[in-house]
């Protein structure tokens, strides 16, 4: 049997519309995707798991295994969770669910999404569908290989430092971290509060923006949500005239940023001008020199309080013992990776008496500080842009056993996130064959305005993103 | 900045983690690395500036008091290990 849709090239929106217009039923899309995954994903490992019936009246979606599935296993890569099946759905899996599309099936991750690479999930690491030698990034890399293989038309991952940017940098893809607050948590495996968001990753703009437009607004079961200003506007324009760009001069001097990253990232500022947007210089010292080391406090801190739940007692795999103390910590050792352990540690450690003000309260202060940088920024400029990674797609086992070295990917997504900002990675170019992602920095609810830069850039360069290895 | 072997143990057990000693000897000198980059956030003096907990500036998030039902106890016990009645059971506290 011939396939009934090319999944490789297939955008989001015109497989709504091959199934509005009764072209294609939604089991039949279902299935192609299907079967797409039973060719290509013994190699690429993006799912943990898929799911054969199609419930819903519209297209597949992928949810990253962070998410609350009713009825189907979530693991958010991890053995703590293995067997763990929800009762409920999470609100942006119920959103998708009540707009129709099907759940194809649930993403590697990162375990517990902690992680640049996704070879920390429990489960095995997911590849890169460029090649797969090298990882596609993380913590979302399974959703990540999984849009950009053709193994889902789009799908949803989470954020908290860059784990729906990078790796959509890292396979070629668009991915939107939405503004901290538009997009319930309700659900989602939580890693750091502050910082967690749900967002989409897809082929192009107006997908991420459909499918944003699907989960964004406020959820009475996360009082941490708002309503969103104004309606998700679909972009259109292929124009940017009057729109100003900031480029920070850090992010540009930055050593860790690889040559070929640079020449693609400069190249497509200069596509951003002569499209009309007028591109400058911003500052942003403190967000670079000091962002890492303030999200590492702030996130191990938080994730050292998150993952006080798994305790053996109500949900998941649980290890003997002669007491309840010694029950919880042996399943807590037996079931957590080096990772989550690690920031346990080290969370636990900031947060514990005679340290907390030195770590995780003068981390607090210096996110303040980010913050009005990126403030003040924003009284020139309407977007701020740089390369989304340092680098393009790095081997497998590259950074695996230095966790400083592994943190360092997330080095130029970390201080928006820390702001509470949206953040787009849309692709910008190739460099040794590999995609380039550029990302867009705006305000505070500003993701029409990044939807409209990212489709202008998109569409002027016109770049053909399906791995050269899997054409046809 | 390093952290000694005993600093190791005492935040495992405030952190309920049973490490194994291998495990104990590498986080050692892995937390030891980690921080000292993230002691950097030391260096600046920010006695007056206020700490950031959230990035949204949202005050009082009121809901209505309205009373609803709970999950069904069945599957609240869905995914216990170990259950009596309709209790978690746990091993014994002492």
């Amino acid at each position: 049997m011939t396939a009934i849709v090319d999944t490789l090239r297939l955008t989001a929106e015109d497989a709504l519309g091959l199934v509005e217009r009764g072209e294609v039923s939604p089991a039949e899309l279902h299935g192609a995707y299907l079967d797409a995954i039973a060719e290509r994903d013994g190699e690429l490992h993006a799912y943990l798991r898929t799911v054969e019936r199609a419930e819903g009246t519209s297209i597949p979606v992928a949810l990253k295994d962070v998410i609350s599935t009713r009825g189907v296993e979530t693991t958010a890569g991890s053995k703590i969770l293995s067997g763990y099946v929800p009762v409920f759905d999470a609100t942006v899996a119920a959103r998708c669910r009540a707009a129709g599309l099907t759940l194809l099936g649930k993403t590697n991750t990162d375990e517990f999404a902690m992680g640049s690479s996704t070879e920390n999930s429990a489960f095995g690491a997911s590849r890169n569908p460029w090649d797969p030698t090298l990882v596609p990034g993380g913590s979302g890399g399974g959703t990540s290989a999984a849009v950009t293989a053709g193994l889902a038309p789009w799908g949803l991952g989470s954020d908290t430092g860059g784990s729906i940017k990078q790796p959509s940098a890292l396979c070629g893809n668009v991915g939107l971290r939405p503004t901290y607050g538009t997009v319930s948590r309700y659900g989602v495996v939580a890693f750091a509060s502050s910082l967690d968001q749900v967002g989409p990753v897809a082929k192009t703009v107006r997908d991420v923006a459909l499918l944003y437009r699907i989960i964004a607004g406020r959820d009475p079961e996360d009082s941490t949500t708002v309503e969103l200003p104004g309606p998700v506007a679909l972009p259109e324009d292929e124009r940017l005239d009057g729109l100003r760009i900031g480029v920070p001069r850090q992010a540009r001097a930055l050593e860790a940023v690889e040559p070929g990253v640079r020449a693609a990232f400069e190249s497509a500022l200069g596509s951003l001008e002569e499209l009309g947007a007028e591109v400058g210089e911003c500052d942003l010292p403190l967000s670079f020199d000091y962002g890492i080391a303030c999200y590492y406090l702030i996130a191990p801190a938080e994730a050292s309080s998150n993952l006080a739940r798994y305790d053996g007692v109500r949900y998941g795999p649980r290890s003997d013992g002669a007491t309840y103390r010694e029950m919880v910590e042996r399943t807590r050792d037996a079931g957590f990776g080096d990772e989550p352990k690690r920031r346990i540690m080290l969370g636990t450690y900031a947060l514990s008496a005679g340290y907390y003000d030195a770590y995780y309260g003068q981390a607090q202060r210096v996110r303040t500080l980010i913050m009005r940088e990126h403030a003040d920024a924003f009284a020139t400029f309407d977007v701020l842009a740089t390369p989304t990674s340092p680098t393009v797609a790095f081997a497998l086992g590259d950074k695996a056993a230095d966790p400083l070295a592994m943190y360092a990917c997330d080095l130029l997504t970390i201080p928006s996130c820390l702001a509470g900002l949206p953040g787009l990675s849309v692709p910008c170019g190739l460099s040794e064959g590999l995609p380039v992602g550029l990302q867009l920095i705006g305000p505070q609810f500003s993701e029409n305005t990044l939807f409209r830069a990212g489709h202008a850039l998109e569409r002027s360069l016109g770049l053909d993103l399906v791995p050269e290895r899997l054409r046809a | 900045m390093s952290i000694s072997r005993d600093q190791v143990l005492h935040v495992a057990r405030l952190a309920r983690l049973d490490l194994s000693d291998a495990e104990v000897e590498r986080l050692t000198g892995e937390l030891g690395a980690i921080l000292e980059a993230v002691s950097k956030v030391s260096e600046l003096d920010l006695a007056d500036v206020p700490p950031t907990s959230h990035p949204l500036a949202l005050v009082n998030a009121w809901a209505e008091d309205v009373p609803r039902d709970s999950l069904p106890l069945e599957d609240v016990f869905a995914n216990a290990p170990a259950r009596e009645g309709d209790l978690f059971r746990v091993p014994p506290t002492a």
